[in-house]
């Protein structure tokens, strides 16, 4: 290299060979490809509906980046979810006078003990994660069905329905309709920056990083495995509920298989999102563009009026090819590093 | 002075296997103890047991400063300033330097959130103490496997350690920076911190030990003071047994050349490297870490291509391009960084050993001749001395240097024309050490050209027919072993 300042070079090739600004990027020539084939894509109106139609998508996503990156794996969170919207929904139609807060904590709760106890379980029976978490899912899901008939749910009270109108932003269309910015595209953001915050700034964030990257060491380390593991697994929990929450206030029913079955779409964009199968690695800010590049897709996929099993092979096929580049630009940035310290 | 800490009656089973036996052992405050013994004798057992990574068996006692510790945890430990530098390394390969090193500061105490400032001021200070100077901001497991034990030993300089704990920590370390550690350990002892080191290069622990302690499968021999004992005591009192070595037996001069290597380059790597090595030759390449010995390894067994130059093999041009090219060649290769390229930790011992031969194992069926493989294996077991409970058992429950052997064998099974040891007897104890070299001497009568790499000057001097030294990626010096080889190398190279 004849670089005068080969350190500065390093830094720009750091950055640049980033997932997260690859992802940008790759999200950007999308959106530019889109518009330029179907201009409305581009209006407003439909990309605040893209990212309201992510937001439990991405609430899910954060969830389980963080079980990923602490070495763990939890597909049941999908199960939690419906079990979380189950237990809100009979009791708001049980009781319609009762307190928001109240009725809104229940998923939340919901989902933190069944989280919990996925980490307990995988913990104390040192089994697989994978193993635990589809048993888990099979029995949270077959549970439910049993005790709710596979029953539907809605007619919830207003405060309910006019939810998901709250707009942060809002404007009218030439047809004179509202829309806007909802807030439950704030929480899943809020979500989003209490996550990164967490991951980069706390000990707890960086303590899961180091179990995804060397558990024996963190164990040496003096970490309280179990008690991260609960951590990571509940903060999925939380997740599941507030995601099985924003779904409902959404779509303003409970029905038992919407979510359930979906989990992929979920792995796909933390994957994406750059984040490693083996744990250790991935941030918040690449899950959030995974999520959202995915949402962009199956977006243009619908306005171009594409079938949607075809939506599912992209899914599977992106997959396949982020864990490759992933790989691949791992590679060439140790080979970077190794060329630029052995000058 | 008072005893600092004090192991009364420590006991450890495995399922089958007796690591400890009863073991009485005290550390007084500042002092440097070295823990003696052979592979699997029990010293990284009875350190994990003292940092409460094990848990010993009923009946343990385990006393730090006065307080008695029932049921030792390693956040306690920790808490008591017990630092240890494991022998298969505990970093974090997924974080940067200065994370890794500041990783104690994250403990439960204080602010829950991190100050990135602090951790690097942290890791720099610590970095300073040992006079290393590494890029912060890299992720430590793209680091060569000396720069990572570096790091690990930064990392426990931390906070306010009072016993710093090191298992094996020059096995891959060079001369040079072997010299700073101890430095770095003298200082700390002027400031009251305890050391205990334990080290398969006798030298070593001749040369800083003020006490030894000897472990022979898992009992306590004793505990001497270095001043009382010599070599050779040690050895026995390691071994409970006597070791002569022997000159390799000469190069017949008619021999042909197997390998020649004709202006190899590779760019950045190496430069116009030219050497011969003869049927039944024992060349020894040395030189400091990083002088681009092993990158001349990977190239000659075609892991990477060279720029320029040529190989002949038995006179014919080869041109390896992947190790699966160069071992149909012959050409066999026991690499340096064996924990981690070398085995599968999970798989059993017998597994392991039969993975690079699965060929030479099938029957004429096509079946894979288990018959064969398990006596091909235990033959293995002997010659080498490795000791295991079972070959069904997992590489990883096998002590560090008897891991390394059973890498050795691996190579050595597959019955190359060429074999390239690098830095082969790391870690492993002396009665091992000088049946591995007993070992390439036989292999060199029966035809084989060995490349030795190491580090170790003794062990090239006694070994070899002929040393090359490297530097920079070029060879600077060629010797015939003698009387003076040692000094001359030692004067006009700076190795020792
Ligand atoms: N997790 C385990 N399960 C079963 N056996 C074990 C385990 N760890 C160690 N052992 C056995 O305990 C004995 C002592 O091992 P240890 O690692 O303490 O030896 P060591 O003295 O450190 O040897 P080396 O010099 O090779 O590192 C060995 O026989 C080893 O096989
Ligand atoms: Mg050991």
């Amino acid at each position: 290299m004849t670089n005068k300042n080969p350190g500065a070079q390093l830094r720009l090739q750091r950055f640049f060979g980033q997932n997260e600004t690859i992802l940008l990027l790759v999200l950007l020539a999308m959106v530019t490809a889109i518009t330029a084939v179907s201009p409305r894509f581009l209006g407003p109106e439909n990309l605040f509906s893209i990212l309201l139609s992510a937001s439990y998508t991405g609430i899910f996503a954060i969830g389980f980046l963080l079980v990923l990156v602490s070495g763990g794996l939890d597909v049941s969170f999908t199960a939690v979810a419906t079990v979380a919207q189950y237990a809100m929904g009979t009791v708001l139609l049980a009781n319609p006078d009762i307190s928001p807060a109240l009725a809104l904590l229940i998923p939340l709760l919901v989902g933190m003990a069944l989280g919990s106890l996925n980490a307990l379980l995988i913990h104390y029976l040192s089994a697989p994660p994978i193993i635990i978490t589809i048993a888990n899912l099979n029995i949270f899901f077959g549970l439910l069905q049993f005790i709710t008939g596979g029953e539907w749910l809605n007619g919830f009270p207003e405060w309910f329905d006019h939810f998901p109108q709250t707009y942060v932003l809002s404007f009218e269309n030439a047809d004179g309709v509202k829309y806007g910015l909802s807030v439950i595209v704030m929480i899943w953001l809020a979500v989003a920056v209490v996550a990164g915050v967490l991951m980069h700034y706390f000990k707890a964030g960086r303590k899961l990083y180091a179990m995804g990257g060397n558990l024996e060491a963190a164990r040496r380390a003096g970490i309280d495995i179990l008690r991260y593991r609960i951590f990571a697994y509940g903060f999925l929990g939380f997740c599941a509920g507030l995601g099985g929450m924003v779904h409902t206030l959404i779509t303003q029913t409970v029905v038992p298989n919407t979510l359930v079955g979906h989990e992929f779409d979920v792995v796909a964009a933390v994957v994406l999102g750059g984040a490693s199968i083996f744990g250790g690695s991935g941030t918040v800010v690449g899950t959030v563009l995974g999520v959202g590049l995915l949402a962009v897709l199956s977006n243009a996929l619908t306005i171009m009026k594409v079938p949607t099993y075809w939506h599912e092979v992209f899914v599977g096929a992106i997959v396949i090819l982020s864990i490759t580049i992933t790989t691949l630009s791992a590679l060439a940035a140790r080979n970077r590093e190794k060329k630029y310290h052995a000058q | 002075m008072s005893d600092f800490i004090a192991m009364r009656h420590v006991t450890k089973n495995y399922a089958g296997v007796q690591a400890l036996k009863d073991i009485d052992f005290q550390l007084k405050r500042g002092e440097i103890h070295c823990l003696c013994g052979e592979n699997g004798s029990g010293k990284s057992t009875l350190i994990k047991i003292l940092s409460g990574v094990v848990k010993p068996d009923e009946g343990s006692e385990i006393t730090i400063d006065g307080r008695v510790f029932p049921h030792l945890s390693a956040h306690e430990a920790l808490e008591q300033g017990v630092r240890v530098i494991y022998q298969d390394l505990a970093l974090f390969p997924n974080l940067t330097v200065k994370e890794n090193i500041a990783f104690q500061s994250f403990s439960e105490k204080g602010s829950p959130m991190v100050s990135w400032n602090q951790v690097e001021k942290t890791a720099r200070g610590a970095m300073s103490l040992i006079g290393l100077d590494l890029d912060l901001n890299r992720l430590t497991g793209t680091l060569p496997i000396a720069q990572q034990q570096l790091v690990e030993i930064t990392r426990a300089l931390i906070g306010e350690p009072k016993l710093l704990v090191l298992d094996e920590p020059t096995a891959s370390l060079t001369r040079k920076e072997v010299n700073a550690l101890f430095e770095v350990i003298f200082r700390l002892k002027s400031r009251g911190v305890t050391t205990m080191f334990v080290s398969h290069k006798l030298n070593e622990v001749f040369e800083i030990a003020e006490r030894v302690t000897v472990l022979r499968d898992g009992e306590r021999i004793g505990e001497y003071v270095p001043s009382e004992i010599d070599h050779k005591k040690l050895v026995f009192l390691m071994t409970g047994r006597k070791y002569e070595s022997a000159l390799p037996s000469p190069v017949d001069p008619l021999a042909p050349n197997l390998l020649e290597v004709k202006n190899l380059t590779r760019n950045g790597e190496f430069t116009d490297l030219s050497f011969t090595v003869k049927k039944g030759e024992i060349v020894g390449i040395t030189g400091l870490l990083g002088s681009g010995r092993t990158e001349l390894a990977l190239a000659i067994f075609g892991m990477t291509v060279p720029d320029s130059g040529s190989l002949l093999l038995e006179g014919k041009a080869i041109k390896p391009r992947s190790n699966s090219d160069a071992k149909k060649l012959g050409i066999g290769y026991v690499p340096e960084d064996r924990l981690r390229q070398g085995v599968i930790q999970a798989q059993s011992i017998l597994d392991n050993m039969s993975l690079t031969v699965l060929e030479k194992l099938k029957t004429t069926l096509g079946l894979l001749d288990k018959q064969k493989m398990k006596t091909d294996a235990q033959t293995w077991v002997k010659d080498l001395q490795i000791k295991i409970p079972s070959l069904d058992s997992s590489v990883k429950t096998l002590s560090g240097g008897n891991q390394q052997k059973v890498v050795l064998s691996k190579w050595l099974a597959t019955n190359p024309k060429l074999l390239i040891l690098d830095e082969p007897t790391i870690g492993i104890d002396v009665l091992a050490k000088n049946g591995v070299h007993d070992l390439v001497k036989k292999l060199a009568t029966k035809g084989i050209g060995i490349i030795l790499i190491s580090d170790e000057i003794p062990e090239v001097l006694s070994n070899c027919h002929r040393v090359l030294v490297m530097q920079k990626g070029r060879f600077v010096h060629e010797l015939v072993p003698g009387p003076d080889a040692e000094r001359d190398l030692l004067e006009n190279f700076n190795l020792s």
